[in-house]
């Protein structure tokens, strides 16, 4: 790291997590795809778990996309989406397979779609 | 607490719900960051396919639990909205945008937002180019790869470019560009420069 020619403080060494790979398998991230199987709904099912099922309805919704639907913090969709996933109700994907880095040629097809939203 | 932004999106589609397109094969987010408004939700609003969501996040102010000697019972927390949106690229990626605050208080949400993230587009006002610190100590802290974008408002002095590098202390290969967020092309210009600053960083130097 270069020494800082201003007043914005240096950040140490020992403070930067050298990336963001913290490894935190098996939790959900708020990218993670939920979809509702098609395995009948359990009679009894508490109404937060019956909530996310219905507004997953037939399609796919990421984890914070339920959250902001549903009006519930992110924390919470975790909680339901991992009750459902045990319950066989739901099936969880994550965002992409994993890279550290990430995949150049995934960046590239990134770069290419921006561009050719361009009017 | 700032008012929706008139202009949206040319990219909305008009009918698209929430649901994820079926083409949506990989997921990938781009932070984008900066102080109490900057431009942010404009940005994203510029180039979001859906009307962009939010979802209220707790921060827990750990000094008050600590200040207070009766424990946690007057623990107080406050709420903080997140907003994001999302846009379908050809070929099955979809990029999400979340608008990121950046202060050290809101650490432990940053780290959870950020983890997994390409990278970061810091949203810069040349006004008040101090506001901006805690964000880029934030995002170095956190490791990810980022880019500038000035936002300038009306009453914006003009810099040299070497010097708004200076103030803001930028290493030489941080790319830095100039942005209006309310315009859907120079927002997603912007996100460009990110995005090859990645792919040059990925290609190996
Ligand atoms: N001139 C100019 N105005 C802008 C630009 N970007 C945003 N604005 C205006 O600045 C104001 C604040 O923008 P927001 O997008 O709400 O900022 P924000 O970063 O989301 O703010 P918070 O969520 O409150 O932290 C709005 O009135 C925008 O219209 C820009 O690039 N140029
Ligand atoms: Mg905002």
């Amino acid at each position: 790291m270069t020494a800082r020619r201003t007043g914005r403080p240096l950040v140490p060494a020992y403070l930067s997590t050298g990336g963001v790979a913290t490894p935190r398998r098996g939790s959900l991230e708020r990218l993670s795809v939920l979809a509702a199987t098609d395995q009948p709904v359990p009679q009894g099912l508490p109404a937060a778990q019956h909530a996310l099922l219905d507004v997953l309805g037939d399609g796919s919704l990421t984890v914070v996309e339920s959250a902001a639907l549903l009006r519930l913090p992110v924390s919470a969709i975790r909680v339901l989406a991992a009750e459902l996933t045990d319950r066989g109700l739901v099936t969880s994907r994550p965002p992409v397979p994993a890279a550290e880095p990430p995949d150049p040629d995934l960046l590239k097809r990134v770069a290419d779609g921006l561009r050719a939203l361009k009017h | 607490m700032a008012s929706a932004p008139s202009s949206t999106s040319g990219l909305r589609q008009p009918g698209s719900g929430p649901h994820l397109p079926d083409t949506a094969r990989e997921l990938v987010k781009i932070l984008v960051a900066g102080p109490f408004g900057v431009g942010k939700t404009t940005l994203i609003d510029s180039v979001s396919e859906i009307t962009p969501l939010h979802t209220e996040e707790q921060l827990t102010e750990a000094s008050v639990a600590v200040d207070d000697l009766a424990g946690v019972r007057d623990k107080t927390t406050t709420t903080v909205a997140i907003d994001f949106g999302r846009i379908s690229l050809p070929g099955g990626v979809v990029l999400y945008l979340f608008g990121t605050p950046g202060q050290e208080r809101f650490r432990s949400l940053w780290d959870d937002i950020a983890y997994g993230a390409l990278g970061a587009l810091v949203l810069v006002d040349t006004r008040r180019i101090d506001d901006s610190f805690d964000v880029l100590g934030l995002v170095e802290e956190t490791g990810l790869p980022y880019a500038v974008a000035l936002n300038t408002f009306p009453d914006s002095r003009s810099y040299t470019e070497d010097q708004l590098r200076a103030a803001l202390d930028l290493e030489p290969g941080t790319p830095m560009v100039a942005c209006d967020a309310r315009e859907t092309n120079s927002s997603i210009d912007a996100l460009l420069a990110l995005v090859q600053h990645l792919i040059d960083r990925s290609a190996g130097t």
